[in-house]
This record gives C-alpha cells, structure tokens and sequence, in this order.
C-alpha cells in the first residue's frame, strides 16, 4: 500500500496575513492568493482570474454569502466583481461573463493549515 | 339510549384533537351508534396548549380549559386521565395502560400528538432546564424561575428561535429574565418566513429586550457551582450564562405505540395515514400531531381538528376527505406581529414576489402571487399583520386591484416616470434596447436586478448604465404592482442613505460595529457592494486613513492600494496636479519618476498626468520619490473628489474677469479626499465662453462681473447632463459656503454610485429641493453640514504620505507575502509609440514560442531593463 504523503510549505506567519484581506504568494513557482478571514481561518485560492486573465484575485473583497442557508466567505475579483467560494473555489456569480481561453470558471484551491502561528500550503 | 348496543370508540391520548373528535362525533351522532373511551396520560381534561403561555399571565389551568365541560359527563364518553396506553393488541383489538386498565375497541383513534425535542446535548438533564409543551412544563418553569429569582435578574435562554421558542422567551421576559433566544440558522420563524422578514422580526424582538443569537448552536449546558445550569457553550466558541434554559428545539411525534404495533410509520416518523385518517390497519385512525398525513406530521392544530372532523364522518359513514393542510400560522407574542400563509417561501413554479419594507419601522411585508401578479399564492406579514385576516381568505383567489396596495401602508404613491421609446438603447456595450430591458421584467418573469443582467446582459461590461437599466426595471416592476426594495444589499436591507444617517446618529466606527447593528444576518462578513460603501461612509463620519485597522479591508483594490488597476493587473499613478496648474520642476519630476520605472505617460482629460504600468511593490516607490517632489495623491481612484479643471481666467486671459485657477486651487485643496457615493468633479471657468467646461461637471462656478454663477448636478460620461443653474452673483465666501453644502448634503443623501445628476432629480422638489435645503436652510442640518465639512478640511492629511510613514501599511505592497523582492513574473509589455503597454494575449504565445525558438523576443517582462 502507498501511503500519499502530503508536502506542507511554509509560507508566512498568520501575522503577515490582514484579517480580511488577501495576499499573493509563490508556492513551487505558481502564484496563489491567500486569504485570512475575520475569525483567522486561513484559505488558499489561484490568484489567476481566469476572467480577465490577470492574477489579481489576492486583491479582491473579502465577503460572505448566504448560499443555500449557509453563510459562505468569498473574494470578489477586483477587475469585474465575479464572486467565487474561497472554499470550494466555485464561482458563484460570473457577472454575465465567460472565462477567457475556455478556462474553468471555478477556481483551484489549495489546502491551509497553520501551524505554531506559520502558515503553510499543502502543495 | 343502551350503551352496550353501541360500537366503542377508544381515544390513546386527551390532548386538544381528541377532545375536537369527541366533540364532533358527540354532536352528529344523535343514535349513539358510538360510545367513546379517552385514555390520556396527562392528569386533566384536555386543554388549550395553543393558549399556553397565557397560564404565565396569572391564569390557572382551569382556565385553559376547552369547549363544554358537559361533554365530558355524557353517558357515552368515558374520560380516564393520568393514565397512559402502554400496549396495542392488533389481533385481539385491545389497549392495555400502564395501570393495567384494558379496553377492547371496535375502532381506535391515535391522538398522542408530539413531545419536546431534546437535542442530544451534554447537560440538557441539568435542573433549570426546561421543555414548553404542557401545562406541567410551564408550572414547573414558572416555579423554578420565581424561586431564583428572589431579588436578582434571573438569566434565561431559550434554545430555538421559531414560534414556539419566541413565545417562551415572550413568557420569560414577562417573568423577569433577561432573554436571549439562540437560534440555529439565518434567522427567527426559519420555518415560516424568510430571510428579510426574518431580519425585520429580529428587530421587534430585540425591542421587547430579548437579544437574538443566531447561528448559534449550542454544544454543551454547563453547571453551576451551586448547581443547575450555569453557561451555555456555543459552537463558534462564544458562550452565553444563563441561570434558566427552555428547549424548544422542534417537536418529534410521539408514534411509539404505532411503531410497537407495526403499523405503518412515515420516514420522518409519524403514523401513516391516508386522506381518510385511516393507518395501514383500517380498525385504526391517526389524527393530529401524531398522523402523517400527505407524507408530513403538521404541529399545527387547524390541520389535526380537520383531521378530527374527517374521522368522526368517516365512523358514521360519511366519504369526507382531508382537504389539505392549512399552515397560516401567526405569533402570539404581544407587540410583535407575525404571520406567515399560503406559499410563503414562492416555490410555486413561476411565483412573484411583492415586498415592501421599512425597516425604520420595523414592517416587512411580501406577498406571493401567481405569475401574472393576480392569484394570491401565500405571503409573510412581520411587524404589522393587520392585512392577515383579509388576506388569508383570499388565498388561491384573485386579489381584486394592485395587489401592492394590501402591502403599502395609506396614502402612499410614487410618482410616474419618463418613459424611454423601447427602441432607445441602454446599454452600449452590449447592444440592449430599453424594450429588452422591460421585456426582461414583463415576459421572462426578471424581478431584479440581478436577474435582468443575467437575462439580458445589459450592465454587465463597464457597468455604467446600470443606474438606468435599474430604474427601468424598478418602473417595470412597479407597474405590476411590486415594489422593488432599496436595500443595499444582501447583506443590509437598508439604502445607502438610510444607512449613512443610522451610522452618523449611531456613532459606529468600523464595519463589523455596522453589520452587527444594522446588517441583515449575524456573522455575515459583507460584500464588495456594501463594504467599498461602508467605508465610503465611515470616511465622512468617522474619518480614518484608508489602511487603517479594519478599514483596509473594505476597500476596493483601488483604494487599497491608491492608484487604478489597469487590464493587467498592474496599476497607474496620478498626482494631485490642483487646478491643472504644474512648475515646470514639477513636470520634470513626474516625467523622470515615469522614465526611471518605466511608466507609459499620458496627459488626462482631467488636467493632470497619469502613469501606468507600474507593479504594486513599486507603488511605495514611485511614491516615495513623488511625495520627496512636492505632490500628494490625486485620488483618482477613489469615490471622492477628482479634479477641478480650470481655465487659465482673468490673470492671463484678455477676456477673464475672475481668477479662475485660483479659486480652483483653493475648490481642490478645499474637497481633496472627500470620500462620497461616487466620484465628483468641479470646474471653475473666467467668464461666459466656459473653457472650462464647468457647466459639465458635479459642481461648475463661471465668473461674471459681480461674483460667481455656481451650477450643480452636470455630468459627461454616460448620461452627460448640463449642470443647472442654483445660485448667481455669488462672493467667494457664500460660494465656498453653498459647494460645502452641496457636497455633504449629496454624500449624505445620495445612493450607493449616484452621480448628482440623477441625485438631483432624484432629491424631492427637485433643484428647488436642493436650493431650499443648501441656500435657505430648510431642513435644519446646514450648521451640521458646515461643522463636517470644518472637519474634513481641518483633518484631512495625503494618504500616500501618511502610508510611506508607516512600515505596517507598507506591507500591504509585496508582490508576494513570501518573495517580496520576485516580481509578478505574469506581467509582460510591448513597445509602441516610444512608451510601453501591456502585450497581448497571442503577443504572449508568440513570445514563449520565440524564446523556446531561441529568437529574440519583443515582449519584456517589468522587471527587465526594457528601454521601453
Ligand atoms: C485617465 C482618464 C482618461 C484619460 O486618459 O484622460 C480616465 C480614466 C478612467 N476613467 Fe474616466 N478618466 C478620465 C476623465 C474622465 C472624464 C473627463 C473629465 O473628468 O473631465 C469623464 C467625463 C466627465 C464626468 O465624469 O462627468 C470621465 C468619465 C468616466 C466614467 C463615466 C462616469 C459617469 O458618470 O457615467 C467612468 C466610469 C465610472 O466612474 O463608473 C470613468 C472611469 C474611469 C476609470 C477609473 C475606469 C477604471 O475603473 O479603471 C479609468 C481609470 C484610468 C486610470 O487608471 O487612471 N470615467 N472620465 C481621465 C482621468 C482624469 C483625471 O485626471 O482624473
Ligand atoms: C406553547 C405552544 C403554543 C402553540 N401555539 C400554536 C399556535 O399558535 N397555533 C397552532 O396551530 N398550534 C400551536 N401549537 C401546537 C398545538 O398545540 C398542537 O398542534 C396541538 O395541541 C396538537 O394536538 P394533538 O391532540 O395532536 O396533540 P396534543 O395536544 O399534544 O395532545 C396529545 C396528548 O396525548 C397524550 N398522550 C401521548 N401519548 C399517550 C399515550 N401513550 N397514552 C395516553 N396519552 C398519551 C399527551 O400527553 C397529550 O396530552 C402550540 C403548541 C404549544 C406547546
Ligand atoms: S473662460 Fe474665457 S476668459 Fe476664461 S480663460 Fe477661457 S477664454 Fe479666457
Ligand atoms: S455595461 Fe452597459 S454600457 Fe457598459
């Protein structure tokens, strides 16, 4: 039997993180947005917005949801305001718009964790 | 009359169904065909539960008593209390109880309705922890609450927030705790209304003094020390005392002796029963709380009397059929009014929803109607349910008249409207006529917004022609009777004007204050629509930089980091240039930080220089070397004031009578970093010929011989709208005086992205409206008004140096938390006409397969050394 052994990478302290903001890191060379919410969970999404093609989604408000009676926290995209569930990644609102090049409309994510106030991705 | 020619009748259960059963078989059958037995568990007559908290108001239980006592001493029904049926024998058609008494029956009828559910928590055993469903629950509360109570406030909570949890924490208050009801989900009354009305009855209950919790689940009841509860424990960490605790958890139906009897019983528990009432053995009825019926237990008791009336015609022959659960239901708690009918959530396929609301005052109204807006389908009613009454008969009927008028309180009217020719096109970028935008609303059944976008796809580009594309939608809507809602967004039901004048009495600082206070759902975290708002708002009544605290994160990627995200994701730089007036060391300045990063420069249509192309870690930068230069920053990212174009005016004009780029200067460091709904522009021209174009602007002055004419509410863009005329022959003073008024009367007043043009029209009377409140002093608030703007002058300070000054909101610029010297490898540039702009997609794709050619390659990334 193979034992899946997940990497974790070390990426900032949970204090370089603002509550409700996101930040860009570079994790094994691809640009992830992180993003720490108003009770300090720590969440991880592409920073690429396959709407526009830019990698802005970092810089996106932080915001919530009420999806199917659940409060859901999201980012929406600073370049058009398509909302996406910082947990699941999916897209929730596309504004009417496609994604560019035939990309997903949902976003990758990446497992948090933090530890002994570090947080890292697993990758 | 021989009682033992007659068939015998047992009844498991005394409870409100079993004595309307009784009664109604008693009343119709005058041959006493049937002789009646009730076995009730509980120690007396059946009673009034639906009444039951009235018995805390100094009532006794005889009081709740039901119907007739006479019934009960008919030679034909036996009634044995305090006696519970523990055993069914199918075979030999008998009961047994638990004091050994057992009754053969011809037919047998279950009315054991439902007990309290308890949810499995740690500690729900603990003394001072209640159920609220009989008359014994609520003595024993009563007593418990009364002994604790000798001298000091008594904490109670009530676990549940739907009907019965409001009235037991109704009843607690009015026996001196100080209540708070924890509910599960979004919202109060989750069953029977919605999120809006949910949020407006949250209000009416906090009135009363009773604090609402929601989402809060509670994980354990803990003791205290001198015994009985102590503190409750919650699931997001929060805790709460209380010295008394009433589950009213949901109600589970008590089938056990259906269950142990093999008969049929219903996936969410329940005996099965058909529309006769009858269980899969025919020799056995179930009605009330117990029945499944239709495949639900309904805790309502208009369904289980009907339930009752069925099984009495059904024993004596009839064919009656149960028509179908009623859940019109309202609460009983005195001064706060609910209820909830018909198709109340607007499931029905193709369902309007008419809503009306005013959370000032605390009413929140909607009614469901079928798709062409006649047939009433159901609705909710919260904070004033005189409508109930009238309303509820007229389920699945045609309301006569506009149906909004049942919801509108009296003599209310709006005004009609303009109407644009369908064929007038709306939004420009994709291509959507004023007759698509409506038909959006009238033929494919769009009832926001939101919907009409989606519908449409006007709005969805650039965004500018959303204001019109709402207010044809609100026309539309309105025209079919539905008022379309102001609220700002999901998260506040509030407008923006609403919500700037409750934070300003308010007094609240910060965001999380707001949505608590004013939001729509506890822990909700906002959005991009109400959080740039909010901190647009807080910006001129609390004033703070932009980075501060909590405020940081409410801002747009523009304010946030001060400067215009471009297409690419890199932003563009624009310094204060005051009344476009710039030394020549000045533009030297601009034009060598623009060469040394690279920075392709244009000249604005605002007077001013623009710089783009820079990464955010170069922002600090470039800043750094522009604030050493004399400049601060010239907010064009911000909803606040832009610019203040000037034309060069009397000190070199031949024709200028007043010094027009002075008064600019002095209008732009007057207004700078005025935070405002959207963004303002001013312009100030010498004389009549209007270089300036000021009559094109929010706020445009042109000089004549005596003073200056001041014109508001002009606008280019995408309605453009020339300024009208409000005051003329002004001196400087009185001018600067009015503009302060205008400006702050507009941040106040306006909606969220109202420019003042539409904010004019839209202020009531008009011009005329704004000239009395500005010019007269009509509604009082000008010395307020001139007290704020004081403040903003006196207060205001440049963001950017403010920022440079501070390490910790310098952190907020690395292209990456943890490689903040790598560059943001996705931005790529071309050249063009001696400058730089970002390359295209195919350029890009060219470029990687250039390089993968070992071919020199056009495109360059920021950080090299392009000679761009
Ligand atoms: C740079 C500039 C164009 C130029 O190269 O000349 C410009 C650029 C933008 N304009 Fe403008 N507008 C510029 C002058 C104007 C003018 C002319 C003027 O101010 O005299 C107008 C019409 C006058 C008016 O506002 O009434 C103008 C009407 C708009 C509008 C339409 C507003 C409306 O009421 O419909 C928008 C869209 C919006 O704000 O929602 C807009 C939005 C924008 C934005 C902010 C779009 C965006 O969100 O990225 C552009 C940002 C550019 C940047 O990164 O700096 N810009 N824009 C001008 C900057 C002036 C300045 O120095 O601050
Ligand atoms: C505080 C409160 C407020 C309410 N307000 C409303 C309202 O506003 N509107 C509304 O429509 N409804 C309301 N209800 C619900 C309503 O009271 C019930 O729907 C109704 O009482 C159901 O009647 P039932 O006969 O089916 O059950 P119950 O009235 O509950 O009676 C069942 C009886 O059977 C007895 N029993 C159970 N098992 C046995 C057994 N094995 N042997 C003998 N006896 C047994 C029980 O002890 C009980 O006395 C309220 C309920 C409560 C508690
Ligand atoms: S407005 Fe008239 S007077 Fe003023 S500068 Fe222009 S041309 Fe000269
Ligand atoms: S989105 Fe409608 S005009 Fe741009």
């Amino acid at each position: 039997m193979t034992v899946m052994e997940r990497t974790w990478v070390a990426v900032c302290r949970l204090d370089d993180l603002a509550r409700e903001r996101g930040a860009a890191a570079l994790v094994d060379g691809v640009q992830v947005a992180l993003f720490r919410l108003a009770d300090d969970r720590v969440l991880a999404v592409q920073q690429h917005d396959p709407f526009c093609d830019a990698y802005v989604l970092s810089r996106g408000i932080v915001g919530s949801r009420a999806v199917d009676g659940a409060e859901v926290a999201t980012v929406a995209s600073p370049m058009h305001k398509q909302v996406f569930d910082l947990v699941t990644g999916r897209c929730l609102d596309p504004v009417g718009k496609e994604p560019v090049r035939g990309m997903s409309a949902d976003l990758r994510v990446w497992p948090v964790r933090v530890v002994d106030d570090v947080v890292e991705v697993g990758a | 009359m021989d009682p033992s020619a007659s068939k015998h009748l047992v009844v498991v259960g005394g409870g409100m169904v079993a004595q309307r059963l009784v009664e109604a078989l008693r009343d119709r059958d005058a041959a006493g065909a049937w002789r009646i037995t009730v076995l009730a568990e509980e120690p007396r007559r059946p009673y009034d539960r639906v009444a039951l908290t009235s018995y805390f108001s100094g009532r006794d239980a005889e009081d709740l008593a039901l119907g007739d006592p006479a019934l009960w001493h008919d030679p034909l029904v036996t009634l044995v209390r305090d006696d519970k049926v523990v055993t069914i024998d199918r075979a030999a058609r008998t009961v047994t109880t638990g004091r050994g008494r057992v009754e053969h029956y011809d037919h047998l009828v279950l009315a054991t309705g439902s007990s309290a559910w308890v949810p499995p928590i740690e500690g729900a055993d603990l003394p001072g922890v209640f159920v609220y469903r009989t008359i014994d629950d609520v003595a024993e509360l009563r007593g418990y609450v009364e002994a604790m109570g000798q001298g000091k406030v008594v904490r109670g909570a009530v676990l549940g927030g739907g009907l019965l949890g409001l009235e037991a924490a109704g009843a607690l208050q009015a026996l001196g705790a100080q209540t708070t009801v924890l509910q599960v989900g979004t919202h109060l009354m989750s069953a029977q209304v919605d999120l809006g009305g949910g949020e407006a009855l949250r209000r009416l209950i906090n009135g009363l003094g009773v604090g609402v919790r929601l989402n809060a689940a509670t994980t354990r009841i803990r003791p205290h020390r001198r015994g009985g509860v102590g503190r409750l424990d919650l699931a997001d960490g929060g805790r709460l005392d209380a010295d008394v605790v009433v589950i009213a958890a949901g109600v589970r139906p008590r089938d056990e002796l259906a269950r142990d009897a093999g008969l049929e019983i219903g996936a969410r528990g329940g005996v099965v029963v058909d529309d006769t009432c009858l269980t899969s053995d025919p020799a056995i009825s179930g009605v009330g709380e117990v029945a499944c019926i239709q495949g639900a237990c309904i805790g309502l008791v208009a369904p289980g009397y009907a339930m009752a009336e069925v099984t009495a015609d059904r024993l004596l022959g009839g064919a009656a059929q149960f028509p179908g659960a009623d859940t019109a239901t309202k609460l009983k708690l005195s001064g706060v009014d609910v209820a909830s009918f018909g198709d109340a959530f607007g499931q029905t396929p193709g369902a309007l929803e008419i809503v009306w609301a005013d959370p000032v005052a605390g009413v929140y109204k909607k009614l469901v109607m079928s798709d062409d807006a006649r047939t009433l389908l159901g609705g909710v009613l919260v904070g004033d349910a005189s409508a109930y009454a009238s309303l509820r008969p007229m389920l699945g009927r045609e309301l006569p008249g506009d149906p909004a008028a049942y919801l509108l309180p009296e003599g209310t009217g709006g005004a009609p409207d303009l109407e644009l020719p369908d064929d007038a096109g709306v939004c420009s970028c994709n291509n959507v006529s004023a007759g698509a935008v409506r038909g959006a609303v009238t033929e494919q059944g769009c009832t926001d917004l939101g919907a009409v976008k989606a519908c449409t796809k006007a709005g969805t580009s650039c965004g500018s022609c959303l204001p019109l594309v709402k207010k044809l939608v609100t026309g539309e809507l309105t025209k079919q009777g539905i008022t379309v809602s102001s609220a700002l967004c999901e998260h506040f039901a509030l407008s923006r004007a609403q919500l700037y004048d409750a934070i300003r009495v308010s007094g609240v600082r910060s965001f999380t204050e707001v949505v608590e206070r004013f939001g729509t759902r506890q822990g909700a975290r906002g959005c991009d629509i109400c959080k740039p708002a909010i901190g647009s708002i807080l910006a001129t009544t609390a004033p703070a930089h932009v980075l501060e605290g909590e405020r940081a994160a409410l801002q747009d990627t523009n304010d946030h980091v001060m400067a215009n995200l471009q297409k690419d994701g890199s932003y563009s730089v624009v310094p204060r240039i005051p009344g476009g007036e710039v030394t020549p060391a000045g533009l030297i300045a601009i034009g060598s930080v623009a060469e040394d990063f690279g920075l392709y420069t244009k000249i604005t249509g605002g007077q001013r220089i623009d710089l783009f192309g820079a990464r955010i870690d170069q922002l600090p930068l470039i800043w750094q070397r522009l604030v050493d230069a004399g400049f601060e920053s010239g907010h064009a990212y911000g909803k606040s004031l832009r610019t203040v174009k000037s034309c060069v005016g009397s000190t070199w004009c031949r024709f200028g009578v007043q010094d027009s780029v002075a008064l600019a200067v002095l209008l732009e460091l007057r207004y700078r970093g005025l935070r405002s709904p959207h963004k303002i522009k001013l312009g100030v021209s010498g004389c009549a010929r209007e270089c300036a174009e000021a009559r094109g602007k929010d706020v445009g002055v042109i000089a004549t011989d005596k003073g200056w004419n001041l014109y508001v509410g002009g606008n280019g863009g995408f309605t453009p709208r020339h300024a009208q005329l409000l005051a003329e022959d002004l001196d400087t003073e009185t001018l600067i005086r009015t503009i302060d008024r205008f400006l702050l009367y507009y941040v106040r007043t306006a909606d969220r992205l109202q420019r003042t043009a539409p904010w004019v029209d839209d202020v009531e009377g008009g011009l005329d409206g704004v000239r009395a409140v500005v010019l007269e002093d009509s509604l009082g608030i000008a010395a307020d008004l001139d007290a704020q703007m004081a403040r903003h002058v006196l207060e205001y300070e440049d963001e950017w140096k403010a920022t440079l000054e501070d390490p910790e909101k310098l952190r907020r610029f690395a292209s990456f938390v943890n490689a903040p010297e790598v560059a943001d490898p996705s931005l790529a540039y071309v050249p063009e006409r001696g400058q730089v702009r970002p390359a295209t997609a195919d350029e890009r794709d060219e470029a990687r397969e250039a390089q993968l050619r070992g071919e020199p390659v056009l495109v360059a990334g920021s950080t090299l050394e392009v000679r761009r």
